[in-house]
């Protein structure tokens, strides 16, 4: 117990500023700020597991995160059946080709060794590949996003349950990974930083401008929820009664029969939003606790003392006959998956998926902020840094807006400087954050919850 | 007639654009380049650096225009700059004595400072953001044009008009300028021969009495200078926010990798590069060979490679493409 006082009090004083928001603000805020948290949470346990664990930089955390996204649509979407009937052929066509393509140039690869005859080879397929899929492609994607644009213009998913997309969100962002980590993983750390943040640029990219895939930037809304709707929930009998059982002594005060109606009808409309988020918060611990007992299992398991030595010395992992490379590429597509995980929790929690809103600032670097304040190569640190970031995040405006009116106090309402500050209250979250990254790395550039080595 | 008017237009739509884009880029690919080869780690910050440069030449200028005092037809911005780079200057001096300066001494890894980087990065967009907001500004006044397409068309008789910008003209004059005394200070001078010394061998550069404070101090200056000439020149040319300033740190890093990342030779003709390539990659050439070709042969289709959304992704491709075959970049990087 006395071990692991610290991760305890830390904890603790997280969850008491949550429901020190509830109390303050609403518990309708504090909920959503935990279910993000938790959100946060799980990228960062993907991110630790890639930089805590075995010391990779992937600063792509955005576009495996759109790529969980993704998933959530393809998953829950009904299919659009004309849209499949007038350009489904194609596509699938499309996707052989690529599948022949690949197959063809690592059969390549394979059977013949490296000469300048093989490099005009796999050129000439890669070109007339890519001219074959644009002639095929083409006429498909305009049938395809001409089918009513306005509310499909595109293929749909498959309607299964949207629980799934966080399994299939897994995979999407793994295979992703893979790919990447085939490409970059050799280069030196700062290269890959760069190499991975703008890949990620890329995949939103084609996210945004591939209509036919998910609406591009029009934007996939009214996702199906795992959890009640509001409007459900507020018609049905034993919510109500659950709710006027809730609230037994406050009702009671009230004698008028009409106003009590009135009351309990508002408190029903209250405390279905907190019953939804109370639902999605309830789902979000579930996923994080599994992830931290597979991902507390992993490091202190033989492998797990393998990715730490192979990230303390590379070369002596390497001399004692540990496949770096090999063990690299897996680490990096769990850390990934884990992060499309959350992409996909991210999107079934919004019940939208707009790939503008995918932006490097918050998808990447508050990410590694969370990270990197929180602990690396601790679990529970970097859930802690999820937690404190995001929350600090959220809260940062009304803290600035105490802050500049406690300074500015002795200037008057009107007074132009201070309108000015209060109008750009938004951006003091970067301020917040930039510093608070600062001082962590300079003061305890181990986190707030460093890494513990058990010796056995 | 018809081969002239071809390639009016693409001097008009291709050339002169990806010109003085590339040079915009180059100095900032320059800059990049240099911290990577003397403080030996990636600097992040290097957008919001531009766009902080960028923002107090604007706010001198909108002073001198508010004293009313102009260059004519060059643009006011143009006089507010020098002050712009001096407090660039002394922002980021301030920063490194904060912030950089302990982990050189600590000799943290390179990735240990582009962490602390991003943390700077953080700030210096706050502080940006805070001070002129996040909105577009336009703060060009002066000459417009040089060249007006329709002048161009009476002048010499063809179809295609040719339109050239004066902040074109602009950023291509100061660009050649500064990189011809960047690269006579650096290869010429005392000090530039000292700072390519320690970028090629720190610990033999220290044993024949190399200062280092002086080499870095010396680098953060050229950075100032060259984050804000760079960034005033993009805002002139286009226009000044915050996030697409930001943005363009993703291909300022592309074209110092490509051209070989610790080499600022490399990085110039890198900007250029990534410049051209995004431009010619993303251009609908159906007209060029509607003047070309026959009537008969009339293309259907707009001939573009790409869709234009897709600009920023194409120099992240070639980015991608120069790593795996060539990581040191095309003009061999870490030579300086």
């Amino acid at each position: 117990m006395r071990k692991h006082l610290d991760i305890i009090s830390a904890y603790s004083i997280m969850l008491g500023l949550i429901i020190l928001v509830g109390f303050l603000q609403s518990w309708s805020m504090a909920l959503s700020i935990l279910c993000l948290c938790l959100i946060s949470a799980v990228m960062t346990m993907g991110a630790n597991i890639q930089w805590g664990y075995a010391g990779l930089i992937n600063f792509g955390i955005m576009g495996y995160t759109a790529l969980g996204g993704l998933a959530a649509v393809l998953v829950s979407v009904p299919p659009v059946r004309e849209a499949w009937q007038v350009g489904g052929l194609n596509m699938i066509l499309c996707a052989f080709l690529i599948a022949f393509m690949v197959f063809s140039i690592r059969f390549i690869t394979k059977k013949y060794n490296q000469s300048k005859k093989r490099s005009y080879g796999i050129a000439a397929i890669i070109i007339v590949g890519l001219i074959l899929l644009r002639l095929i492609s083409a006429p498909a994607i305009e049938s395809i996003e001409s089918v009513s644009p306005a509310t499909t213009g595109f293929l749909g998913g498959m309607g299964l349950p949207i629980l799934f997309s966080w399994i299939v969100g897994a995979f999407f962002a793994g295979a992703l990974a893979y790919i990447i980590g085939k490409i970059a993983l050799g280069l030196r750390a700062d290269y890959l930083a760069i190499a991975t943040l703008l890949i990620s640029e890329i995949v939103i990219s084609v996210i945004k401008h591939e209509d036919w895939l998910a609406r591009g930037v029009k934007n996939v809304i009214g996702l199906k929820r795992p959890v009640p709707y509001e409007v459900d929930l507020q018609s049905k009998e034993w919510f109500i009664n659950l709710v006027e059982k809730f609230n037994q002594g406050a009702l009671n005060l009230i004698t008028n029969t009409l106003e009590r109606q009135e009351a309990l009808k508002q408190l029903v409309i209250e405390s279905s939003t907190v019953f939804v988020k109370l639902c999605f918060a309830g789902l979000f611990t579930v996923v994080v606790i599994i992830l931290l007992i597979i991902t507390q299992k992993a490091l202190y398991s033989p492998w797990g003392r393998m990715m730490r030595a192979i990230r303390d010395n590379e070369e002596a992992a390497n001399a004692m006959g540990k496949n770096v490379v090999k063990q690299h590429l897996l680490i990096f597509v769990l850390g990934s998956a884990i992060v499309g995980i959350a992409g996909a929790m991210m999107v079934t929690y919004d019940g939208l998926f707009t790939p503008g809103s995918y932006r490097p600032m918050r998808y990447t670097f508050l990410i590694w902020v969370m990270v990197i304040v929180g602990g690396s190569g601790n679990n529970f640190g970097a859930i802690l840094g999820g937690f404190a970031v995001w929350f600090l995040w959220v809260e940062a405006a009304p803290i600035a807006l105490f802050l500049i009116n406690f300074f500015t106090s002795g200037l008057e309402e009107t007074n132009a400087f201070r309108v000015h500050l209060v109008n750009s209250i938004p951006y003091f979250r970067f301020l917040m954050m930039g510093i608070g990254l600062l001082l962590i790395m300079r003061y305890r550039p181990k986190g707030i919850l460093p890494e513990k080595i058990k010796h056995i | 007639m018809d081969y002239l008017n071809a390639i009016v237009l693409l001097l008009n739509y291709l050339f002169v654009p990806a010109l003085s884009y590339g040079s915009q880029l180059a100095l900032g690919a320059i800059f990049v380049s240099l911290i990577y080869g003397i403080l030996r780690f990636a600097y992040f910050t290097a957008g919001d650096l531009m766009s902080f440069g960028t923002m107090f030449t604007i706010l001198f200028t909108w002073y001198f225009q508010y004293l009313g005092i102009n260059l004519g037809f060059l643009p006011t911005a143009l006089l507010a700059m020098p002050f712009g780079i001096i407090i660039t200057i002394l922002y980021v001096l301030v920063k490194d004595k904060l912030v950089f300066s302990y982990y050189r001494t600590q000799k943290s890894p390179p990735v240990m400072l582009a962490m602390v980087s991003i943390g700077t990065m953080f700030v210096t967009q706050a502080i940006v953001r805070i001070v002129i907001g996040p909105f577009d500004r336009r703060f060009f006044d002066g000459e417009k044009f040089i060249l007006k397409a329709n002048e161009f068309k009476e002048m010499t008789g063809l179809n295609e008009g040719l339109t050239i910008k004066s902040t074109q003209v602009i950023t291509l004059f100061v660009t050649i300028i500064v990189v011809s005394i960047l690269f006579w200070f650096l290869n010429r001078t005392k000090t530039g021969k000292s700072m390519r010394a320690y970028s090629d061998n720190e610990d033999l550069a220290l044993l024949s009495g190399i200062d280092p404070k002086k080499v870095v101090m010396i680098t953060w200056v050229i950075a100032a200078i060259l984050a804000t000439i760079g960034g005033a020149l993009y805002g002139l040319d286009k226009s000044f926010k915050p996030f697409t300033y930001f943005n363009n740190m993703l291909p300022i890093f592309a074209a110092a990798i490509v051209g070989g990342i610790g080499n600022p030779f490399g990085a110039f003709l890198g900007g250029y590069v990534i410049a051209f390539s995004e431009i010619l990659l993303t251009y609908a050439y159906k007209k060029f060979f509607v003047y070309l070709l026959p009537a008969s042969l009339e293309p259907d289709g707009l001939l573009q490679l790409l869709s234009t959304d897709y600009k920023f992704a194409v120099s992240f491709s070639i980015l991608v493409i120069v790593l795996l075959f060539r990581p040191s970049g095309i003009f061999k990087g870490k030579v300086l």
